[in-house]
């Protein structure tokens, strides 16, 4: 039997092995006796790796990735990951993750520009920062590294059951998590249906700078006549100590499904139970009088639990020249959040070895219930408030390209950029005179841009 | 508390898309699918749903720590300060 140059010793196709030039081959006819052959092909295979795999394996990497995140006048990132792994003589896989990145810059805090200059406490209350009349306020003092780790063992795949088991850390400056999960899934119908089911739990601890502000407690401000007790005093007032934690149970069942030669679906539900410490320590809303006239700034507060679905359908078809994934994702919570997802990879190999891939993706979302862009004085402030846009209404836009190339072996490089907008708008809050003349919902721009190989 | 929460959303929402998923398949993808010597697309690598997942971690985090929903393909999870 002569194997088509995009085909392996097992007859599996690899797009992107074939030679530079050669296009993917076309869709085949079932043919019984070159079937049988690619058969005792893969049988003979899985003899050789048998006999081959009765020592532990040396410790192999996988991918490595470099990442640059920036958004324009706000939060610059560089995020690094390592990936490698370790096949062991019963064929089980430990696979190992680093990840560290670093970022930098200012983030959106909840208050509305003002026409004239404003000034807030540092979070620490060490010192304060002003922001330029007409200026949406930013908080610059956003800086942190990350490290993270995880490791994730899985059992061999020649077994009817697949099942894995995962341990996550991952330690910054003021948060600290700590995880677990583990998944199994079958195959059903000769592989072509496949049933997963999988749980994730994760204990995160905060230790926010300047402790826990007391929920809408209002903002201390020095002024002249404050000496460094007195202001202290009074900014102790507005905290309730220091950290707290936040636990995460999620469970995840899943059903993948051929539907013929070239396209299969999959459907996932997600449930995610969260409960402890919800709150942004480092984000307020301004408190504004019926001139819009800011009067105080609170600190936010928000449901001590959160409960959210999750459903995904995804399909991904294999093209002669590339593939290509369409899936729509669905989430609603307990806070009242809700959202559609649109999300689609095209990719088209030019040659054998090089090829281009498109990302779109479109994402909306409503309010939660208690988000509110400000306060106003003459009314009774409620339970729970936030003024944090990535929970208000808001319409996000990514629009992506993918360059890569195939190398000798199964080593790839490959180069995205990525852009990515988001927009927030007004949940039909009425907008009071005073501040109708600033931009209270502005949007905000990304460029990402990264380079990946694969061993 | 979050017993109750977790038992009512299984029993309501959650238990109706788990028998809705199990009925689909039992019903409906019996008769779907192909034979393992007419696999040769879908063991592509590039057919993997797993396949460039590096990426779809990076994204997935980015989403996570700017968007008020997350998960759906993987888990929503927490362990993370960004959001």
């Amino acid at each position: 039997m002569q194997l088509t140059p995009e085909e392996d010793a097992n007859g599996q196709t690899y797009a992107g092995e074939s030679q530079p030039g050669v296009k993917l081959a076309p869709p085949r006819k079932p043919c019984i006796a070159g079937a049988l052959a690619l058969a005792s092909c893969s049988l003979l295979g899985q003899g050789v790796m048998a006999a081959e795999s009765n020592d532990d394996q040396d410790w192999q990497l996988v991918d490595a990735a470099l990442m640059y995140y920036g958004e324009e006048g706000r939060v610059q990132a560089i995020e690094a990951i390592g990936t490698a792994k370790k096949t062991y003589a019963d064929e089980t896989v430990l696979d190992v993750k680093v990840l560290l990145d670093s970022l930098t810059g200012a983030s959106a805090s909840g208050a509305v520009p003002q026409g004239q200059e404003q000034t807030f406490t540092r979070p620490s209350g060490d010192g304060q920062y002003s922001i330029a009349a007409g200026e949406t306020p930013l908080d610059d003092t956003f800086h942190d590294t990350r490290l993270q780790l995880s490791a994730n063992w899985s059992q061999p795949q020649s077994s009817p059951w697949k099942t894995n088991l995962g341990l996550y850390g991952s330690k910054e400056f003021d948060y600290n998590a700590f995880g677990v999960n583990a998944g199994a899934e079958r195959g059903f119908n000769k592989d072509n249906t496949t049933l997963f089911a999988g749980a994730a739990y994760s204990f995160d601890i905060l230790e926010p700078e300047g402790g826990r502000p007391k929920p809408l407690s209002a903002m201390v401000l020095r002024t002249a006549d404050d000496t460094e007790a007195s202001f202290r005093r009074a900014f102790a007032l507005t905290r309730e100590g220091g950290s707290d934690d936040k636990r995460t149970l999620d469970l995840l069942l899943g059903l993948t499904q051929v539907l013929n030669r070239r396209w299969l679906l999959q459907a996932n539900y997600g449930l995610s139970s969260v409960e402890g410490y919800l709150t942004d320590p480092y984000k307020f809303l301004s408190q504004v009088d019926a001139a819009g006239v800011a009067r105080a700034y609170r600190y936010e507060h928000r449901p001590d639990s959160r409960l959210k679905h999750s459903f995904f359908l995804m399909t991904k078809t294999a093209l002669d020249s590339g593939v290509v994934d369409v899936s729509y994702r669905y989430n609603r919570d307990d806070w009242r959040l809700s959202s559609h997802t649109l999300e689609s990879h095209y990719r088209y190999y030019f040659s054998g070895s090089f090829y281009g891939q498109l990302h779109l993706r479109y994402y909306r979302q409503g309010a939660a219930e208690f988000y509110r862009p400000w306060l106003l004085t003459d009314q009774a402030l409620p339970e729970f408030a936030s003024a944090d846009y990535r929970i208000g209404e808001l319409t996000t836009y990514t629009l992506g390209l993918k360059l890569g190339r195939r190398l000798s072996g199964d080593r790839e490089l490959a180069f995205r950029l990525e852009f990515y907008r988001q927009q927030p708008h007004n949940n039909g809050t009425e907008i009071p005179e005073g501040l109708q003349a600033y931009e209270l919902f502005p949007s905000v721009r990304v460029i990402s841009a990264q380079i990946s190989y694969a061993f | 508390m979050r017993d109750q929460v977790i038992a009512s959303a299984i029993h309501g929402t959650g238990a109706k898309v788990v028998a809705l998923l199990l009925l689909t398949c039992l019903s409906g993808c019996a008769g779907l699918g192909v034979e393992p010597w007419e696999r040769d697309q879908l063991a592509r690598k590039d057919m993997a749903l797993d396949n460039e997942k590096l990426d779809l971690a990076q994204d997935d985090h980015i989403y996570f720590s700017k968007e008020g929903s997350s998960g759906g393909r993987a888990f929503a999870g927490g362990g993370c300060g960004c959001n």
